[in-house]
């Protein structure tokens, strides 16, 4: 999907103030690439429920903020949660809405899904998780606009 | 000090001449930035500081300590190097510019060293022993900015936790709390707290959250909304949610979060309607009771 990367940018997840940093880098990177207010906003606030993932379930790690753009010149974001916790031990069911096995609402990685346009999770037990989104910019035919 | 110094001579060449020396080296250094921006009223208020700086550098020289950071002598202008740091960062100098301001102040003991009397060999040993002492008070004063930098940051902090979370009186037994940044879990319990003891304090019957300042509305925001109006319902106050931005709300949807069976009002002037309809119709309903 991602072809051409153009600009990384990579930040700690390691307490709460990393979660604000994670949250402000994002929405400066969506605005300069010219996203609009409510695409800034569900990228944020995946990256706010994705970090964390990455903080509370995986005892910490880093994401990866990336430019990206596809064959046909979309732009894009993607954003790669990284950590090396106890992985998720059936993704399906973190998946569903509600399921929390920390007390949570349980809508953080399943609610992530929807507001992005690609998503995929990558874990292994005891070895970590990697959640990876992208979102491309004005993108109206289906999923989040 | 009637302790013998480890290092014998050198070390007490150095106190010696810092003190001998001390008001001469004090006036030299009462022109530079680093005292002269500092103490602006008048210039004995600068060459007394340099004075408390020579004897307490004197006393480390004596102790033998002069690699020491914590050596008690060190101690005595702690503060003193506070206010000196503060009020150079407030002029906008930058840490390494402080420090280089503190390394010129090595200038004038090492001439005065240069030519004192002794042998060769003691001289030079007096003079490395007094780069060991200046290198020393160099980390000290940038410790000291340091540390005098985070308490500010964490003073802000404190500050802005208290600051962004008042709670307002809006109308008879109606009270508001405009919410402003992020809510996380420091702040939403101060926001709870201070919710629960002003519905206390006003007989509130209803109080409105204003969320318009609020970025990011995610799944633990949403839960720590929904914890407050649950204790807010206890304390017999109906909670309305205001200001949730268009945005907001579209993705809210999307993720999933339903605020469940919380009142919601575009905006706090609608929010405020609301309450009071509210309130006229509780009068109308219930016989009045004065
Ligand atoms: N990075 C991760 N490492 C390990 N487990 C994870 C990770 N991310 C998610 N999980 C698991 O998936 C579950 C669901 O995650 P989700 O974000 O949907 O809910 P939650 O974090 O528990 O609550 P919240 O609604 O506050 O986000 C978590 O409870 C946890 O068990
Ligand atoms: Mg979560």
């Amino acid at each position: 999907m991602s072809t051409d990367e153009r600009a990384t940018v990579s930040l700690p997840v390691r307490n709460d103030a990393d979660l604000m940093t994670v949250r402000q880098r994002v929405r400066t990177l969506a605005q300069e690439l010219g996203f609009g207010l409510v695409q800034q906003t569900k990228l944020v606030t995946a990256a706010s429920e994705l970090a964390r993932n990455t903080l509370i379930h995986g005892g910490g790690g880093s994401v990866t903020v990336d430019a990206v753009s596809d064959a046909q010149g979309r732009d894009g974001l993607t954003l790669t949660f990284r950590d090396e916790g106890s992985g998720i031990t059936d993704v399906d069911r973190a998946l569903r809405d509600g399921y929390s096995t920390a007390g949570g609402l349980g809508m953080g990685l399943s609610g992530s899904k929807r507001l992005v346009h690609e998503f995929s999770v990558d874990t292994a037990l005891g070895e970590g998780t990697t959640v990876s989104v992208t979102l491309w910019r004005g993108h109206a035919s289906h999923g989040p606009r | 000090m009637t302790d013998v110094p480890p290092v014998g001579t050198a070390t007490s060449v150095v106190a010696r001449l810092l003190r001998e020396k001390k008001e001469h080296i004090a006036q030299l250094w009462a022109d530079q930035p680093l005292f002269q921006a500092v103490f602006t009223v008048t210039r004995d208020e600068a060459v007394e500081a340099g004075r408390a700086v020579l004897e307490a550098l004197a006393q480390v020289a004596e102790s033998g300590r002069v690699d020491d950071i914590a050596a008690p002598g060190f101690a005595m202008i702690r503060q003193q190097l506070a206010a000196m740091s503060t009020s150079r960062t407030r002029s906008g100098l930058s840490i390494g510019q402080i420090d280089r301001e503190v390394g010129a102040l090595g200038a004038a003991p090492a001439e005065f060293l240069e030519d004192a009397s002794g042998d060769t060999d003691e001289r030079v040993r007096a003079r490395l022993l007094w780069s060991e002492l200046l290198a020393t008070l160099r980390v000290v004063v940038i410790e000291t900015a340091l540390q005098e930098n985070r308490e500010i940051v964490e003073r802000q902090r404190q500050q802005l936790l208290e600051m962004a979370t008042p709670v307002v009186k809006l109308w008879d037994r109606l009270v508001a709390v405009p919410l402003i940044g992020m809510l996380d879990s420091a702040r939403s319990q101060v926001v709870m707290e201070n919710l629960l003891e002003a519905i206390v304090e006003h007989n509130a019957t209803m109080a409105i959250l204003d969320i318009t300042g609020v970025p990011t509305v995610d799944s633990l925001v949403a839960q720590h909304l929904m914890k407050t109006v649950a204790a807010a319902r206890l304390m017999g106050a109906d909670c309305v949610i205001s200001g949730i931005r268009p945005a907001i709300a579209q993705t809210m949807v999307q993720l999933g979060l339903d605020l469940g069976p919380v009142t919601t009002r575009a905006t706090l002037a609608d929010a405020l309607e609301l309450a009071l309809e509210r309130q006229s119709e509780q009068a109308k309903g219930i016989a009045p009771r004065h």
